[in-house]
């Protein structure tokens, strides 16, 4: 079972916000097939958010075929995304700490090295965007 | 599900003497929602709450609240809960005392919910309603009001005194009841932040009136700010109604509502949150069309 | 609601059952003595000589212990009303507008026109029993005293005695829960409850108690060996009453006319009747060849019951009426 939180400063809209968590937390293996998601009433009682909100980002995760809604029982997840790369999540870990070790050495603080990672990350992107 | 209209107004409109408390409120919210109504203190939120729940009766136009004239029967009454501002309890009356007064007055009483809720609040239900903080005062007045279980649930104003902490733990309890009972909801207050995460549908009052209805995914989609060089708004295309804007010499910022999307590059176009959304349509008082979004069924 | 209603007045009603406990015992106790002088006075059952006897009966009793016990017994009975109105009537709906509660209550399933029933007839009936087993009590223990004054009559006793009271208690809650639900505020309401109830404690003897049964007129030749009063006045007038030998009557107005018709005021014969040559028995003789007449009404004793239960009326009605209006102002005004 997951916990949602919310950002109110991401600029996000909040059920995709809850989509992204539900997709994070299946990359890194933290929800796998047959596991339930968290009821409407729980995620409502936890995060103190609109119930729509929730059945939105459920919804569309089932649209999506990650999910699916079996009325009465609860939301269970039908696929695993983690198992294809999650094996690579080690190696590439040390390659990154490899790289913020040398960008440290080249004299970039934290702030620069986000930008950085952020911009590199964003710019072949923002073609498609 | 279908859509059915929990408030219906036409027309509405209440006067205290001289004053125009509430003008001209045309409104059609459908059920199953979480309505936010949002507005400068005096703006008339009070009275429109007051009005919906029976408290007050129009001066002018109607109101209809699940298809009837509010607190006509006490059927009616039993269906619709009130939760006023500054959370009033009987200061003199214990906890316990409240839920008997609760399960006396009402016919559709959930004791053993009541009964809950003040265990899992941790308070003591011999404990005079004087002596609780103004946190526990809100959530015994939110316990009365969810207890009677509603379908339309009226709350004036139940965060505005409450601290950060006290606010999230209102809105869980709160949000819960929503998700559970599939019931509707209005809740008011002054800052757009307070309702941004529970709320999906929104009204806006500024000056006794309505300013703007609707669905808040749509009222988000069809708002946009451009900022561009300098020119009069009125080179617009049609379609693209100018809510708000704002000049320097040589730039424009305007606020445009528009079903279409925007494609002129000489525009930089960005989303509104909702907080600039309603302030956009709370200082337009020349805005005074409130055109309703139609209702889309997901 | 009637659990609500008895809740929130549950304090109230105690407090009425704990005065009503205290001022029955001090009667209970001091009842025996009245009694016993009563007897032992010879006055109870006399047959000649009552006049010397009474007065005998009430200087042993109004001289004793229970002197101060039949003033306070009567001051209590008016006071009693008025402390209904101010202290229970007046804040029942003004201190819930003060604290916003109403819209808690009236936002329960039960229509604000029960709410108000269940309060103002709970609130009535305990104020009228309260006052009406104080009234019983009191009238009880002083019954040999005022038989002996014969003046339960007199605008001073009329309203501790009997039903008169129960009236005054349900007109004076009634008056308080209206003007608050009016004012909305709890301490106004209060002062202007207690100067309602006080003027209609006055308006009603002097202008109505005398009007509710058409007084027994009288018209005689004035009488000199029955002047009640004579006063002369400076430059030559002069008033005087007659006595109206009616025991235990109420006069309700009493002058002296010359044969015109016209009310006495002199011109004095100065010789007879002056201010420094006064003497009896010719200022008597003098207003003897003047032909008057005096021309009284007054309220006989008997009437007393009578009277009683108009007034009683007079005031319930007053009461529903007030009810009547409250429930207008809830439904049409407190919106």
């Amino acid at each position: 079972m997951i916990e949602f939180h919310l950002d109110a400063r991401s600029g996000v809209a909040n059920y995709m916000q809850l989509i992204h968590q539900v997709r994070h937390a299946m990359r890194l293996g933290l929800l796998n097939e047959g596991d339930r998601l968290p009821t409407v009433k729980e995620v409502v009682a936890k995060v103190a958010i609109n119930p729509n909100t929730v059945l939105k980002a459920y919804r569309e995760l089932e649209y999506e075929g990650l999910v699916t809604l079996r009325t009465g029982v609860g939301t269970f997840v039908t696929r695993t995304l983690s198992d294809e790369s999650l094996g690579a999540h080690g190696p590439l870990r040390l390659k990154l700490q490899q790289w913020l070790a040398e960008a440290r050495e080249a004299g970039l603080d934290e702030e620069s090295i986000e930008a950085l990672l952020l911009s590199t990350f964003r710019a072949p992107a923002e073609g498609k965007a | 599900m279908t859509t059915t209209t929990v408030i219906g107004a036409d027309g509405l409109g209440k006067r205290y003497g001289r004053r125009q408390a509430l003008a001209d409120c045309t409104l059609d919210i459908p059920a199953g929602r979480v309505v936010g109504l949002v507005g400068p203190n005096g703006a008339g939120k009070s009275t429109l709450l007051q009005l919906a729940s029976g408290l007050l009766s129009p001066t002018s136009g109607t109101i209809e609240v699940l298809g009837a004239s509010p607190a006509s029967t006490p059927a009616q009454m039993a269906k619709v809960g009130f939760v006023a501002q500054d959370t009033p309890t009987y200061a003199g009356l214990s906890i316990r005392e409240h839920l008997h007064l609760g399960a006396r007055l009402n016919p559709t009483w959930d004791a053993e919910f009541a009964a809950r809720r003040i265990r899992q609040l941790d308070l003591d239900p011999g404990q005079r309603a004087g002596r609780l903080s103004g946190g526990q005062r809100a959530q015994l007045a939110l316990t009365l009001a969810i207890a009677k279980r509603p379908e339309l649930l009226l709350l004036d104003e139940p965060v505005a005194s409450l601290d950060p902490l006290a606010r999230r733990e209102f809105m869980q309890v709160l949000m819960e009841f929503a998700a559970e009972q599939g019931a509707s909801v209005v809740l008011s207050s002054h800052l757009v932040a307070d309702l941004e995460r529970v709320c999906d549908y929104l009204i806006v009052l500024a000056r006794s009136r309505v300013r703007l209805v609707g669905d808040v995914d749509e009222l988000l989609a069809s708002h946009h700010r451009l900022t561009g060089a300098y020119r009069e708004p009125a080179t617009l295309p049609a379609g693209q109604e100018v809510i708000h804007s704002s000049h320097t010499e040589r730039q424009s910022s305007l606020i445009v509502r528009s079903t279409a999307p925007i494609d002129n590059p000489s525009w930089t176009t960005q989303r509104l949150d909702l907080e600039d959304l309603v302030l956009a349509y709370m200082s337009n008082s020349a805005t005074i069309g409130s055109i309703p979004v139609p209702e889309a069924q997901r | 609601m009637i659990w609500l209603t008895w809740r929130q007045f549950r304090i109230q009603a105690w407090t009425a059952l704990a005065t009503l406990t205290a001022l029955a015992v001090a009667l209970v106790i001091t009842g025996p003595e009245v009694t016993r002088l009563y007897h032992s006075s010879g006055f109870a059952g006399c047959r000649t000589d009552c006049a010397a006897l009474s007065s005998g009966f009430l200087n042993q009793v109004i001289n004793g212990t229970t002197g101060p016990l039949y003033w306070l017994g009567i001051a209590v009975m008016f006071v009693t009303p008025a402390l209904i109105g101010v202290f229970w009537g007046a804040p029942l709906v003004a201190r819930e507008l003060e604290a916003g509660t109403h819209r808690l209550v009236w936002s329960q399933s039960v229509p604000r026109s029960r709410w108000l029933v269940a309060k103002l007839l709970g609130g009535s009936l305990v104020s009228m029993a309260t006052v009406g087993l104080f009234s019983l009590a009191v009238t009880w223990w002083a019954d040999p005293i005022d038989s002996a004054y014969l003046n339960r009559m007199f605008p001073e006793i009329f309203a501790a005695r009997g039903i008169v009271p129960i009236g005054y208690a349900a007109f004076a809650f009634v008056v308080g829960v209206t003007v608050g639900m009016v004012l909305r505020r709890t301490v106004p309401a209060m002062a202007v409850t207690l100067v309602v109830v006080a003027a209609v404690q006055l308006v009603m003897p002097f202008l109505v108690r005398g009007q509710l049964i058409q007084p027994v007129e009288v018209t005689a030749p004035f009488q000199t060996t029955a002047v009640k009063s004579l006063h002369i006045k400076d430059g030559g007038g002069i008033t005087v009453t007659g006595r109206v030998s009616q025991p235990g009557a109420w006069v309700v107005s009493n002058r002296t006319v010359t044969p015109s018709g016209v009310t006495f005021t002199g011109p004095v014969d100065a010789e007879a009747c002056g201010r420094t040559s006064f003497s009896q028995p010719k200022c008597m003789a003098w207003l003897d060849t003047l032909n008057l007449r005096q021309e009284a009404s007054y309220q006989p004793a008997n009437r007393f019951w009578a009277l009683q239960w108009y007034e009683a009326t007079v005031l319930l009605t007053l009461a529903l009426a007030l009810a009547g209006f409250s429930f207008w102002w809830i439904r049409r005004r407190l919106t």
